[in-house]
């Protein structure tokens, strides 16, 4: 069995590819990690749907300005420079295609660059936030995720099954195992783990893999 | 003109059975706790206002704020875009015991729809939604070759929002991220009511620095040391 990377080391992966002064939107829970693995000399401009952009790490315990949180609620410290505004203003970023790199979790993505990452099914209370508006307008709209479910069944599918929050809006996905490009409705491999070969990385995806002259080695550091 | 009023109680006494309320907002910052409490004590004294539609990103959460309006039986309809929350049981309860009302609608498309609304502009396409199952009996028109789905405005009779300054021409200015939906909620309502932690005179804010100005604004009282609900929740305050 192969090994993977954790969490930890796909966020690391997907901040290597963000620019000094991006506009980014991280959606909440396991994209926040990405703000903290930015490389030396790279420093992003973070969005919150709540109307803060150039907003920095947590304040220390205690220290909460609790009018003062991310879109995850979370408290929040600014940046010099950063600036408050009104929702409507706020997805007017979002939608008028203003922030450079959006980077969301999901359930699953399908090589068509649907997206299914709000709602498992009918059960339960649901509930939708800023999913569905954030995969559409920013210039790059990327995923990290785990390569298969827990259960072991694939992430990266032909057509999503649960409900989808946006259609063919995918362009990039960071795995434990791969990177992957979405283009002309296929996955493109760009990078995979070293120890693992092509065949083993195709049996646990969902979707026939696009196989370019050139694969680079997916390295991340310990973390 | 004077656009103040002595106290919260006079302040939420038009609020009637069966409005539409946008409450200002994102979770607990914007949160105007004391105005939503005012709007309790008096459906508790008097049985109104009742089935309520309440306008909020969220649902509520704990028992304070819009989840005490919910655990008090005021509210008939939630239209959010996030009806859950670190203690969101209020809301899913009667959700799940069908008896409230939820219409989800994306985050962005719940601020433009209330922005519409007080901007005159009854429906508007966005790419938000189009192929989803939110997006099912509402129509969809390509536009350079993409889709877009159509929404309406979403108007209110009573709008109540919190503000950190408010000269008494109904002038405000907001406290960090806590202006969130309010600006576009004062707009949206046919009577907006405001609570401030300062009331000062015509000319104390400085123009430059106005927000929201006062001609979407028609009462405003001050709450000269306002609760902040996720203090509250800290603390384990129940308000019942």
């Amino acid at each position: 069995m192969t090994s993977k990377l954790s969490n930890a080391q796909i966020a690391w992966r997907a901040a290597q590819d963000i620019e000094d002064g991006a506009y980014v939107n991280l959606g909440i829970g396991f994209p926040e990690m990405v703000a903290k693995f930015q490389p030396p000399g790279k420093q992003a401009i973070f969005h919150t749907e709540n109307g803060v952009l150039n907003f920095g790490e947590a304040p220390a315990a205690g220290e909460e300005d609790w009018d003062l949180i991310n879109a995850g609620k979370k408290a929040i410290t600014l940046r010099p420079g950063a600036a408050f505004f009104h929702h409507a203003d706020s997805f007017g970023m979002v939608r008028g295609g203003h922030l450079d790199v959006a980077i969301l979790g999901t359930y699953e993505v399908a090589e068509n660059g649907d997206l299914a990452n709000w709602s498992t099914g009918p059960k339960g209370v649901p509930a939708v936030g800023g999913a569905m508006d954030l995969v559409h307008g920013a210039k790059r709209v990327a995923v990290i995720t785990d390569h298969v479910t827990k259960d072991g069944k694939p992430k990266l599918v032909k057509r999503c099954s649960l409900p989808l929050t946006g259609v063919g809006c995918v362009t990039r996905v960071y795995t434990s195992l791969a990177v992957l490009d979405i283009e002309d409705e296929r996955f493109v491999l760009r990078e995979k783990l070293p120890s693992m070969s092509v065949e083993e990385l195709q049996a646990v995806t969902g979707a026939e893999l696009v196989l370019p002259d050139q694969i680079g080695d997916l390295v991340a550091p310990e973390l | 003109m004077d656009k103040t009023v002595p106290n919260l109680a006079t302040a939420v006494a038009g609020i009637e059975d069966g409005m539409v309320v946008m409450v200002g907002g994102f979770g607990g910052s914007g949160a105007p706790i004391e105005l939503i409490h005012a709007l309790i004590d008096r459906f508790k004294a008097t049985g109104s206002p009742k089935n309520l539609t309440v306008v909020n990103n969220n649902a509520g959460n704990g028992r304070i704020g819009i989840a005490a309006m919910i655990d008090a039986g005021m509210v008939a309809k939630m239209i959010c875009s996030f009806p859950r929350s670190a203690d969101p049981r209020a809301f899913t309860e009667k959700y799940l015991a069908g008896e409230i009302g939820l219409e989800l609608v994306p985050q962005g498309t719940l601020a433009e729809r209330i922005r519409a609304a007080g901007a005159g502009i009854p429906a508007f396409y966005t790419p938000a939604s189009y192929g989803t199952d939110v997006a099912k009996g509402k129509p969809v028109a390509e536009f350079d070759g993409k889709h877009y789905v159509q929404e309406r405005w979403l108007k209110a009779d009573v709008a109540i929002l919190k503000a950190e300054l408010a000269d008494t021409l109904g002038n405000l200015t907001y406290r960090k991220a806590a202006r969130n939906f309010s600006p576009l909620m004062a707009a949206a309502a046919a009577k907006t009511i405001v609570q401030a932690t300062s009331i000062v005179q015509p000319g104390e804010i400085d123009p430059e620095h106005v927000v929201t100005p006062g001609i979407f604004v028609d009462g405003i009282v001050e709450v000269s040391d306002p609760k902040q609900e996720e203090a509250l929740m800290r603390e384990g305050v129940a308000y019942a």
